[in-house]
């Protein structure tokens, strides 16, 4: 029987949410096509978490467990699944669109003759062929995709396209890979890493609720108050390009065309005018939400829910609500 | 030192795109062209580059005759030639089939980096750069929010959810920018008149010896099949704020019947 690759991201030793949605989501397509789900882990930590990936759907589990897979860029989780794929019966390979991820993709893609489709926001199945649902041109359009005959099928699935579901199966069968790295596996090394994040905060492409900010805010400190509301609904933070131009919050924060593309369950822009730009990274969000003083700003145009109002007088009032309602 | 910038043509995001039904193709006329935005971050490393020290930059754009605009757009930044890769059989590749005509023309040239933007702002696979660096056999540095060169060593720092990470490797190296790196200076009036007058070396396929059963629509190992436009979103529920700031308990009540507290 052949198996449904899932390549598994994981951060601190646990795997991140969107690769728990993608376990669960190959489970779904491999109850029509038959077949069964293995995931991949590369890098210390993966028997810890036979259990979880097994509860959501892996039935086994490919594991490298070599600090190489993270202190050398991209090209051993290449060689890795290289030669997972070529050692068994692989029929396609599930991985999380996120950035550093999608270049072990594109670089696996060349060496296994493979035809790649990112940033897939669901994937169904037609004439017992997986077909993958995108979004172009900042969501203007809505595509779908499939990979030519003769090549090998790779998916990459954005966050919260699936939701991440658990079963009553058991571990997933731990298989342990030697994975022999030659020189050029090795030739661009991770010297340091510096985490920045707060790790109490999700970060914007897996978070359920995102808070931003824009050129409304004024000031850095503006986003203080981001940050407070987005902490009281466990969500993250992200930053207009104005915003993050003027160096109030981080670049990897910035959504929106140059930046980055989310579809959180909902998105709350403040100060955001909601220009085509930004719109191309976050108007694909389930709900929209948006404060702001200007009546005729665009933003208002693809919200659920607008306040026309400063966003001082009425994020302050929201979070001691939200706070209220939540004793 | 000699650095090539490959670069990109994109519909303006402002405008309204359309597909061919035909072709399947972006209906490249039916909107304004444009550099893509990111490319700019990557001309501008480029450019330092050359600044600072005696780099050779080049501009290399994959696409059509018309897209030469683009070209000239790109060597006004003050790029010091360029190369147009434009064959019929190029149109309608995936973003693999890009980086194998890409990867083809860089194999002729002797360079030390490929530095291109991360991503366009079109497609945006963010695939092109660490395709077109296996291809070549070099290290993919990619999402480089900073990035600096000491003899044959080289150090970037790769943007990522949390940080970034610090990476040393070698040259020659495919390297890709985010916008957080420099911020791009305007074309100065004397550096869009010089464009005019810039090297520009026109290639075919063949020229640079790329694979045309690699290529083009009917090799595209990706194929998107069917186009709709985004349906247009209901008009929501708009409140105004009197100042009070009570605008805000109407939204915690929307909030709280959509359960989102």
């Amino acid at each position: 029987m052949s198996e449904l690759l899932v390549l598994i991201d994981h951060s601190e030793g646990k795997p991140r949410k969107l690769s728990l949605q993608l376990v669960s989501a190959a489970k779904q397509i491999a109850g029509e096509t038959g077949e069964t789900v293995a995931a991949v882990w590369l890098g210390p930590g993966a028997s810890d978490n036979a259990e979880v990936l097994g509860k959501h759907g892996a039935e086994k589990l490919y594991a490298w467990d070599s600090q190489d897979a993270l202190d050398y860029v991209t090209l051993p989780k290449v060689a890795a699944l290289q030669q997972i794929i070529d050692e068994n019966d692989v029929s396609t390979l599930l991985f999380p669109s996120t950035n550093h991820i999608k270049d072990v993709a594109a670089r696996l893609a060349i060496r296994v003759d493979g035809g790649v489709v990112t940033d897939c926001s669901d994937l169904q199945i037609e004439d017992g062929q997986v077909v993958g649902v995108k979004e172009v041109f900042g969501g203007d359009l809505i595509t779908k995709a499939r990979v030519a005959d003769g090549k090998f099928p790779m998916w990459g699935v954005s966050s919260n396209a699936f939701t991440a579901e658990e079963g009553d199966g058991g571990a997933a069968e731990v298989v342990d890979l030697d994975v022999q790295l030659d020189d050029a596996a090795k030739g661009a090394k991770v010297t340091d890493v510096e985490k920045q994040a707060s790790a109490e905060r999700p970060d914007i492409a897996e978070a359920a609720i995102v808070v931003s900010g824009g050129r409304g805010l004024g000031e850095e400190e503006g986003f203080r108050l981001m940050e407070e509301l987005a902490d009281v609904l466990g969500g993250g933070v992200g930053a207009s390009r104005a915003a993050t131009d003027a160096g109030w919050y981080p670049h990897r924060y910035q959504i929106g065309q140059t930046g980055r593309t989310i579809s959180p369950m909902l998105y709350i822009a403040n100060g955001i005018s909601g220009a085509i730009q930004h719109r191309a990274g976050m108007q694909t969000s389930q709900n929209i939400v948006a404060v702001n003083k200007d009546p005729e700003a665009p933003i208002f145009q693809i919200t659920d829910f607008g306040v026309v109002g400063d966003l001082y007088d009425v994020v302050p009032r929201l979070i001691e609500e939200i706070k209220k309602r939540k004793e | 030192m000699k650095v090539i910038v490959p670069v990109k043509r994109v519909p303006d995001t402002a405008g309204e795109k359309k597909i061919d039904s035909e072709t399947l193709n972006t209906d490249r006329e039916s909107v304004e062209a444009v550099l893509n935005p990111v490319d700019e971050f990557a001309i501008e490393e480029a450019v330092r580059l050359k600044e600072s020290g005696d780099a050779e930059v080049i501009a290399l754009l994959v696409g059509p005759e018309s897209a030469q605009p683009i070209v000239r757009k790109a060597l006004s930044y003050g790029l010091d030639s360029a190369i147009q890769v434009t064959d019929d059989a190029i149109e309608g590749s995936d973003a693999l089939g890009v980086a194998r005509v890409i990867a083809a023309a860089l194999e002729d040239l002797e360079f030390d980096v490929v530095m291109f933007g991360n991503q366009s702002t079109d497609a945006r696979t963010c695939l092109v750069p660490a395709a077109v660096a296996e291809l070549l056999g070099l290290p993919s540095l990619t999402y480089a929010r900073h990035f600096e060169v000491d003899g044959d060593t080289v150090v970037v720092h790769r943007e990522h959810e949390e940080g970034w990470d610090v990476v040393e490797s070698t040259l020659p190296a495919v390297v890709s920018v985010v916008e957080a790196i420099n911020e791009p200076r305007y074309p100065s009036f004397k550096g869009i008149m010089a464009a005019k007058s810039k090297p520009l070396d026109t290639k075919s396929l063949a020229d640079v010896g790329a694979d045309a059963g690699q290529v083009g629509r009917d090799n595209a190992a990706a194929v998107m099949f069917e186009f709709e436009p985004r349906p247009p979103k209901e008009a929501g529920t708009i409140v105004e704020d009197d100042g009070s700031g009570e605008a805000a308990v109407q939204l915690a009540d929307w909030m709280q019947e959509k359960k989102f507290i």
